[in-house]
């Protein structure tokens, strides 16, 4: 077990110059078997492991990771959490995240920083307002906390956005959502990681996937480039590179792999103390507990494997952050990176059984994966453990491509594609 | 950014081209029988490859000609660029 992480335990360290904190995980060889496997160390991955521990009594788990944990996607969001999905079955799924946020740092015994700072969507046209009003009562029938903002109440909530009526594209409201935040997209790695590794989950960095072996329509186990592991129970969250490994079982998915871009300014003194997004004009911001302003821009129209995209896209974002926020006109852009998404084509994501009988994947979370970190390991341990889904994400099933039965959030995805 | 060999103008930047997808989706035959499973294919499942692409790309804001563009997704060097009806 490990240590507990509390004021005395931090006392008691400083006295030892933070020398002798004990190992947050361990650092494990593969065993030869495991009744489990997860593929990809992100927050999706390492929170599935975690639920698989402890809610279904499984120990035997590898989380095998290419590089190491949460420096995909986990570590190149713009942390923003909230769930005011327009349909029922998105806003159970993101909703039961955001409620076990609400919690996570506790139960984790590892501070997420869950600031639940409220996020705010912009609508610039009439088309806007009334899609925007739609999601608002569609979120209340849902019981998700959702007020509509005029443009006189944008301008006393966050007082730096430009309401001028004369700008290309101009406030006309807004919706409110105040349970929804931010977090520390590393903590919830390394806490998650922390908390599994402490009940047996064994931990696996550097450790690439390089095939699948099956055995007719089962799994025998996997090809890595720390040799073969075997096992009968394969759960894929390898977000942008989820086509990589469904094509090393002989499976296609629904899915095409594109960069979104992420980019934080110079630190500055606290300026917007909640998160602004908006779709028309492709452009969300906050402000990170160092200062920073945490810029979210688009993804590139076309699939690329590359953790970089193209400078139209920044020139773009920032454009529009400039005409949205002209205070920001003199600062600097400090960093500017990239991750693969994985698009679903209706916007939803992927956590389903498939036709291989053992391999489960979790995919297709696009440009909006991080917020339903918790709720999605929550649901894809219990779709793994009991070979069915969860009521919460049977919507979510990959054979509703076939059915038809599609979850279109083109319009609560913050980035069109 | 990228640097595209248009088949009619020859190299230009990328922000005169639009992306127009996987370049080996066939729409089915008309008045043919198919599956909803041949239906599901053509409609949402496109090549996602870490690798060797072929794509159509539209010279938008050029030419107005589509074309074939053969490109890798990993390290964006582009093979090839052929006309509609030329293979790639």
């Amino acid at each position: 077990m490990r240590n507990k992480y509390s004021i005395f335990s931090l006392i008691k360290n400083s006295f030892t110059y933070h020398e002798n904190w004990q190992r947050a995980w361990k650092d494990p060889e593969p065993k030869s078997f495991y009744d489990v496997v997860i593929v990809g160390g992100g927050g999706h991955g390492l929170a599935t492991a975690y639920y698989l521990a402890k809610e279904h009594n499984l120990i035997n788990i590898a989380v095998v990771e290419k590089g190491w944990i949460g420096g995909g996607n986990t570590g190149r969001n713009t942390t923003i959490i909230r769930s005011n999905y327009l349909w029922d079955a998105s806003a159970g799924l993101y909703d039961h995240a955001l409620k076990i946020w609400e919690n996570l740092s506790q139960e984790l015994n590892y501070n997420v920083m869950f600031s639940q700072r409220g996020v705010m969507n912009l609508a610039h046209n009439q088309h806007d307002v009334r899609e925007l009003k739609r999601r608002t009562h569609a979120n209340r029938l849902n019981g998700i906390d959702c007020l509509w903002l005029d443009t006189k109440q944008v301008k006393e909530f966050c007082p730096i956005i430009n309401c001028s009526p004369n700008i290309r594209y101009p406030v006309m409201g807004s919706t409110l959502q105040k349970r929804a935040g931010t977090a520390r997209h590393d903590a919830v790695a390394w806490g998650y990681a922390r908390a599994a590794d402490s009940m047996g989950v064994d931990i696996i960095q550097n450790c690439e996937v390089k095939g699948i072996k099956r055995k007719g329509d089962s799994i025998e186990g996997l090809e890595t480039t720390k040799g073969f592991i075997k096992t009968s129970k394969i759960g894929v969250a390898a977000a942008g590179h989820s086509s990589v490994i469904a094509n090393m079982a002989g499976l296609k998915l629904p899915i095409e792999s594109k960069p979104l871009q992420a980019l934080v300014s110079e630190p500055i003194k606290p300026i917007i103390d909640t998160v602004v997004m908006s779709n028309a004009v492709h452009a969300y911001v906050s402000q990170s507990d160092k200062g920073e302003l945490v810029i979210g821009a688009g993804t590139d129209a076309y699939i690329s494997y590359t953790q970089k995209g193209t400078h139209e896209i920044v020139e773009g974002t920032l454009n529009a952050i400039l005409e949205l926020y002209p205070i920001f006109s003199r600062l600097r852009m400090l960093r500017q990176w990239g991750g693969v998404v994985d698009i679903c084509p209706d916007a939803s994501p992927i956590i389903s059984k498939t036709s291989i009988k053992g391999l489960y994947f979790n995919c297709g979370w696009g440009t909006g994966g991080f917020k339903a970190t918790p709720g999605s390991g929550h649901l894809f341990a219990h779709t793994i453990a009991k070979n069915e889904p969860h009521g919460l994400n049977a919507a979510f099933n990959i054979n509703r491509f076939v059915s038809g039965d599609l979850v279109d959030e083109h319009g609560a995805a913050a980035v069109a594609h | 950014m990228l640097e595209i060999k248009c088949p009619y103008c020859g190299k230009r930047s990328q922000n005169e081209f639009s992306y127009g997808g996987d370049a080996k989706i066939k729409r089915p035959e008309l008045g043919k029988e198919i599956s909803d499973k041949e239906w599901d294919n053509f409609v949402y499942y496109r090549d996602n490859p870490k690798g060797k692409h072929s794509e159509l790309w539209h010279h938008i804001s050029g030419c107005r000609q589509w074309f074939k563009v053969s490109r890798d997704t990993a390290s964006h060097e582009i093979f090839k660029t052929a006309k509609l009806d030329e293979d790639l």
